[in-house]
């Protein structure tokens, strides 16, 4: 909600990421009568990562709807009142458990538009945490970028900051497809400084184009979501010894913004990915093959490097878990890796 | 034209079967409530004499587990909020429903758990060790720190892990039960949920199938009134979940889950039923989660007080117990013999945290095993590159916690 936004100095406002999401949300179902929130424990209880705080309150049951524990039933109920015209956002406690409700985001959300040779559309979001969290082991801890955006037929995006998460979620929102929205649970506490701009009604992210975080000229780092800030540590760090990196935020998994990536590897010439989830059909697998296809593989002067997690269900334990995941120091090995 | 219908014909080969008929429109809405089954009532006063039944050292194992439950719950809950553990889930009020039914089953019985049955686990012998040990995820761990505190199993006990989405032990019930009778087995498959995971789609199958295919499920839904902060009323409506289970074929019983006489008696009865019907039964628990759903929780904020202290002083399964035991003769009741039964029970929860924090975490090795039966190719060339990473950079990390270092 907006009175939760610190006024730092003029011009700007410090906000965390779960309250860009709230006000986004907040802000679209201010402005249009048809679009509702549903989900597990998003009324009274203000959401289960209090992301949607506040708007039970000010919204009522009419706007914000609480369910019982069905993702199956749930997401078919929200897919049924899209088709019929009504644009929910569907929040998942974790897309881990969207797992129950996929059936629906695929073979109904997705491919109708198409089935239908355009007779039903599915104006829907879908959001919720993905990727890992810290401590909750393997049944939590999925990434979902890879499934989602093999999918045709479903927008893919995932936001890094409270810029990313305004912007992209609005958008979202107001897109008449259904559209995929991977938050990250880490993220949300994460406090930034927002110009006043971003938090106008209608600010709006273009779906489908990447954002340079960081300019560069010695190689490209193509990272999304949480991963954008260890990406960022990493570049600061080899600042220091004389290495310049470019930072490419994709905001948007699906459509990829080829071009973005390809004029920056016209620039620096190597390539490091950077994600969270497995490497096997990931989004660094699909990145590597991209740049292949297209002119981009003429100016590498390397073979491109990924960095993912391991190729394990991810564990409890406290060390365990840590070495499951990349951290900057690895992103900071990759990029002298790809520069030997 | 031989292709003309010949009515006369068709009639007598449709077999009418005329009780089957109304002649008005009568919608069916209430069905008559089912009643809880009860033994003891609130003051532990015996109501039901011919089920006063239970064998008196087995009737004191129980309560003194109870009690035990109770503490070491609290001291659990607390460690969370002084950082010694990540999380945690306590099941006060609810024990008459875990210890009880896990008594009155047979060890070969596999057990489905949800999350909140540690009365099944340490009724079986699971020790307070075993569960520290997990929930700081330290190399004594029986689980190799691969899950998340309270999501424990046991191969020896027969009862299979926690998995955190819901409600999906519930078909894998169906599955096990389907397999003990094909294979003739003195065995049943018990599932416990909740009654807010009653609400997934999952459960719907797995009560087609288990009474379809003939299964020796138990199907044990405990009704502790919240999922989260989920009430009831609007997480179904109906008879509570007891209503739906007769509309599958299913024989059906709904238990004072408060009651532990009541619950001995009802699931020795199923589990007796099941095993000589080769077939499916279901019963619910009517009972009340005193405490929140998790550390995680604040409960106070979507319920009063006063319903939390009406259930926990009016409707309590221990004093329940307590009452009945005195009233009856059937246990001494000397403060300083429970006071030492619960004071030596938090020693040892103490002591169990004190030994697991010092214990190391799992080995590295324990990354990459059991992902498969052997470890992969491409899992050794990681596990090379991994100890390669540690080696170089061995002072960024804090090896000597790691058993079995690199």
């Amino acid at each position: 909600m907006l009175r939760i936004v610190h006024k730092l100095r003029s011009g700007f406002a410090k906000m965390t990421v779960r309250e860009a999401i709230n006000s986004a949300m907040a802000q679209e179902i201010e402005r249009d009568s048809n679009v509702f929130l549903i989900g597990e424990e998003v009324g009274q209880y203000q959401g289960a990562y209090k992301v949607s705080k506040g708007l039970y309150d000010r919204f009522g049951k009419s706007r914000i709807w609480d369910t019982p524990i069905t993702e199956a039933g749930f997401t078919g109920l929200s897919v049924g009142a899209a088709m019929y015209g009504l644009k929910p956002i569907v929040e998942f406690m974790t897309f881990n458990f969207a797992m129950q409700a996929i059936d629906h985001v695929i073979n109904s959300a997705a491919k109708l538009h198409y089935m239908s040779a355009g007779g039903l559309r599915t104006s829907i979001v879908f959001r919720g945490i993905n990727g890992a969290a810290a401590s909750v082991a393997a049944q939590h801890s999925q990434c979902f970028a890879a499934w989602y955006s093999q999918v045709p037929g479903l927008i893919v995006l995932s936001p890094y900051d409270c810029d990313d998460a305004r912007g992209l979620l609005k958008a979202a929102v107001r897109d008449p497809n259904p559209v995929v929205f991977l938050e990250n649970e880490i993220m949300y506490n994460e406090a930034f400084e927002v110009p006043d701009n971003v938090m106008d009604k209608d600010y709006l992210i273009p779906i489908g184009k990447a954002k340079i975080m960081r300019e560069g000229k010695d190689v490209t780092i193509v990272t999304f979501s949480k991963m954008v800030k260890f990406s960022m540590l990493a570049a600061a760090e080899l600042e220091r010894e004389g290495i310049s990196c470019e930072v490419i935020n994709l905001r948007t998994l699906k459509p990829l913004d080829r071009n973005t990536i390809i004029e920056s590897i016209k620039k620096t010439h190597r390539v490091v990915t950077v994600e969270e989830g497995w490497g096997q059909c990931g989004i660094g697998a699909e990145i590597c093959s991209v740049i292949n296809e297209t002119n981009a593989f003429f100016h590498l002067d390397a073979p491109i490097v990924r960095v993912t997690g391991a190729d394990i269900p991810t564990p409890y334990a406290f060390n365990l878990e840590e070495l499951s995941f990349p951290k900057a120091h690895n992103i900071v090995e990759a990029v002298k890796l790809v520069l030997k | 034209m031989k292709h003309f219908m010949r009515f006369s014909k068709i009639s007598k080969a449709f077999k009418e079967v005329p009780s089957q008929y109304v002649y008005q429109i009568n919608p069916i809405k209430n069905f008559e409530p089912i009643k809880q089954f009860r033994v003891i009532d609130l003051e532990g006063n015996l109501v039901a004499k011919e089920y006063n039944n239970i064998p008196k050292e087995i009737l004191n194992q129980i309560f003194e587990l109870m009690i035990s439950i109770e503490e070491m719950d609290n001291l659990l809950y607390m460690s969370q909020r002084q950082g010694k553990i990540s999380f945690y889930m306590t099941s006060f009020g609810e024990t008459a429903t875990t210890v009880g039914t896990t008594a009155a089953l047979q060890p070969q019985d596999f057990i489905f758990p949800q999350y909140r049955e540690q009365g099944s686990f340490m009724w079986r012998g699971f020790t307070i060790e075993q569960i520290v040990n997990q929930c700081i995820g330290n190399h004594l761990d029986g689980g190799k720190g691969r899950q998340m505190p309270v999501h424990y199993g046991s191969k020896d006990l027969n009862i299979v892990t926690v998995s955190s989405p819901l409600t999906t032990q519930v078909p894998q019930a169906s599955g096990a039960g389907y397999g003990f009778r094909v294979n003739g087995e003195n065995k049943i498959a018990a599932t416990w949920f909740g009654e807010g995971a009653a609400s997934e789609g999952d459960f719907h199958s797995a009560m087609n199938f288990a009474q379809t295919l003939k299964c020796q499920t138990l199907f044990l839904c405990r009704n502790n009134h919240y999922a989260i902060s989920t009430p009831t009323d609007d997480q179904f409506r109906g008879d509570t979940i007891a209503g739906k289970a007769p509309a599958y074929g299913m024989r059906t019983l709904k238990i004072d889950g408060n009651d532990l006489l009541a619950v001995y008696n009802g699931v020795k009865y199923a589990r007796e039923e099941i095993i000589k019907n080769k077939e499916p039964f279901f019963i619910e628990f009517i009972t009340y989660r005193i405490g929140d759903h998790s550390t995680s929780d604040h409960s106070v904020l979507y319920r009063s007080q006063e319903e939390i202290d009406s259930w926990k002083s009016g409707n309590n399964p221990i004093n329940r117990l307590g009452l009945f035991l005195k009233k009856q003769g059937l246990r001494q009741f000397n403060d300083d013999h429970d006071n030492q039964i619960r004071k030596d029970v938090r020693n040892r929860v103490i002591a169990a945290l004190k030994h697991g924090s010092e214990q190391q975490s799992p080995s590295i090795q324990d990354l990459f095993t059991d992902v498969y039966d052997e470890v992969l190719p491409h899992l050794q060339e990681q596990y090379t590159e991994l100890r390669e990473h540690l080696t170089k950079y061995k002072d960024q990390y804090p090896i000597n916690k790691f058993k079995g270092g690199l």
